[in-house]
């Protein structure tokens, strides 16, 4: 590219062993360019240089209006919610937790992570439920959710999010994002647009489908007897390059009692309530299981379980023996973003998980500048 | 046609393959930057690259300064002005900072989230500040005007090596070709 300029003109061209001379050969410059020769090489570097910041703008989404993005996500659950300043823009009403997981070692023939090595890793928590609204009523049937991080000790993590339905009633990021819309309240009637809702589930039978293996699961009475679900697949890798498609599973110790119907008489927090009680009386347990995939399971889709059978490693215990309230907690700010991962876990191939971290990520980047409001569970009500 | 002569037009070898390098690599890091902040499907694995690649940028940036420090540079082409000469030299020192800056930034913003900082495998970097979301809130929006900045600052780089080749037709362009610029 370098002669290109100057071969261009004859004056240099023959000159080029001069030009190589000691100084620069400022007596040998092309000839000038014409009037319309330097407005259109202008115009070239112009449409060149427009060019560059159009194809920037272009891998940056700005002509794609429609596109579905982290930001149009949350926008979608602002809209609906409306904005709680510092609080998640969804699962936005909890308290946060505190323990330890003791590995039985068993989770290292399918994994290398740390955190499977038969010893303790601490783990810190957030109990929630699947609202955006941080001041809602506690409800049996809104979908609670429990964020863990475990900290092992080379300072790798692992954080999960996972929620007490068995799977999760949306196959992919945009079913999600039109269930918000359609089932957002009307204006006029306070009430889901049936008609949008019909045409949603139209669109979406495995949502159907899943509604109805998550009604089949009646929820327990509380946080403390839940189990909980990882939801998604996800693929464990051992200490031999071994990749194992897994789900897995926080089994209450807790014995299940099933939930009596909430009456009119019951606390805002009830639920938040009896978890702190019940947390303060003795420490909480559950079993960690894997769920081990064949091959051939599909493990990108979370709205469809694996089959019956498959088998299940009890890989260590989770122990949970202390509560905080969100205002007082680091756990407020932790995002517990399902793809922060230790070396031995890695993503599947479900288009939910990236669409999680980068929603999660894009929440919590909003909420991390704005003014922390007070939570619904104050340090007042868990110390009580 | 001696060694030496041609070296006096030209940047050094290893000044001329860090500058395509991390030419290269910094235009990648761009486009990922914006696309995975617009991308739900692609996110993780954009992300993935994005950290190991941002922190290569930084350690290549701090090698280039000591290499240029300690290089002999090629004269300025006596068609530019000592205002233009100003306003290159300006812009290089900006360049470097951004280099340097954005990527430090991204490492520092992490930290103040409380991410681990994960390169590849389980190889990950230690944090530099403390977990503060408020911190974190800052300095996730001051790497962003970095990067605009520094995709502006490259544009305006293009455009005058394109001005000086193609109006100008000084053979600035000839210093920094990654071959040797003789016949």
């Amino acid at each position: 590219m370098a002669p290109l300029a100057a071969s261009e003109d004859p004056k240099t061209a023959d000159n080029s062993d001069k030009s190589r001379g000691e100084t620069w050969p400022t007596d040998k410059r092309p000839a000038p360019l014409g009037t319309g020769s330097m407005l259109s090489r202008l115009a070239g570097i112009g449409v060149m240089l427009l060019g560059v910041v159009a194809a920037f703008l272009y891998v940056g989404g700005w002509f794609s209006p429609d596109k579905l993005t982290p930001g149009r996500f949350v926008d979608e659950f602002e809209r609906v919610n409306g904005i709680h300043s510092g609080f998640r823009r969804n699962h936005a009403k909890g308290v946060c937790v505190r323990g330890y997981f003791d590995s039985n070692g068993q989770g290292t023939r399918l994994s290398k992570a740390g955190v499977f090595q038969a010893g303790r890793v601490p783990v810190i928590g957030r109990f929630s439920l699947g609202t955006g609204d941080p001041h809602s009523t506690d409800e049996i049937s809104t979908a609670r959710g429990l964020g863990l991080q475990f900290s092992q000790a080379d300072g790798e993590q692992w954080r999960t999010a996972m929620i007490n339905l068995p799977v999760f009633p949306f196959k992919d990021p945009q079913a999600f994002y039109d269930n918000m819309v359609a089932s957002a309240p009307d204006p006029a009637t306070h009430q889901p647009d049936p008609q949008k809702m019909a045409a949603f589930a139209a669109k979406n039978p495995e949502t159907i489908q899943a509604i109805g293996i998550i009604k089949s699961h009646a929820p327990s009475s509380g946080f403390d007897n839940s189990s909980f679900y990882g939801l998604n697949a996800f693929r464990f890798i051992n200490a031999a390059g071994v990749s194992t498609p897994v789900r897995w599973t926080l089994v209450s110790v807790q014995p299940y009692e099933a939930a009596v119907a909430s009456g009119t008489s019951q606390d805002k927090n009830f639920l938040f309530d009896a978890l702190i009680a019940s947390i303060t009386q003795h420490p909480l347990q559950w079993h960690l299981m894997i769920t081990v995939g064949h091959p051939g399971d599909p493990t990108n889709d979370a709205a469809i379980s694996w089959p019956e059978g498959r088998e299940q490693v009890d890989v260590g215990t989770l122990t949970l023996d202390s509560v905080e309230s969100d205002d007082t907690s680091p756990a407020r700010d932790i995002n517990f973003d399902p793809l922060i991962l230790p070396d031995g876990i890695s993503p599947s191939d479900d288009p939910l998980l990236s669409a999680r971290s980068a929603i999660y990520s894009q929440s919590f980047t909003r909420r991390a500048s704005e003014t922390k409001e007070p939570s619904a569970v104050t340090p007042a009500e868990v110390r009580r | 046609m001696s060694g030496n002569t041609i070296e006096r037009k030209q940047f050094t070898g290893s000044m001329r393959f860090l500058h395509w390098l991390m030419a290269a690599m910094v235009l990648t890091m761009l486009c990922i930057g914006v696309a995975m902040v617009a991308s739900l499907g692609d996110y993780h694995s954009l992300v993935s690259i994005h950290r190991p690649l941002g922190i290569s940028i930084l350690i290549l940036v701090v090698i280039r300064f000591i290499n240029r420090v300690f290089s002999t540079l090629p004269p300025f082409p006596a068609t530019m002005s000592a205002q233009e000469r100003l306003a290159a030299h300006a812009s290089e020192i900006l360049l470097y900072t951004l280099l340097f800056v954005t990527p430090l930034v991204g490492w520092g913003m992490l930290s103040a989230a409380g991410y681990p900082i994960m390169m590849f495998g389980s190889v990950h970097l230690f944090p530099i500040l403390p977990h503060s979301v408020m911190l974190y809130a800052a300095l996730r929006k001051t790497h962003t005007y970095l990067a605009y900045l520094l995709f502006l600052a490259f544009v305006a780089h293009f455009g005058a090596i394109l001005f000086h080749t193609l109006v100008v037709r000084d053979r600035l362009l000839s210093r920094m070709v990654p071959w040797r610029a003789s016949e």
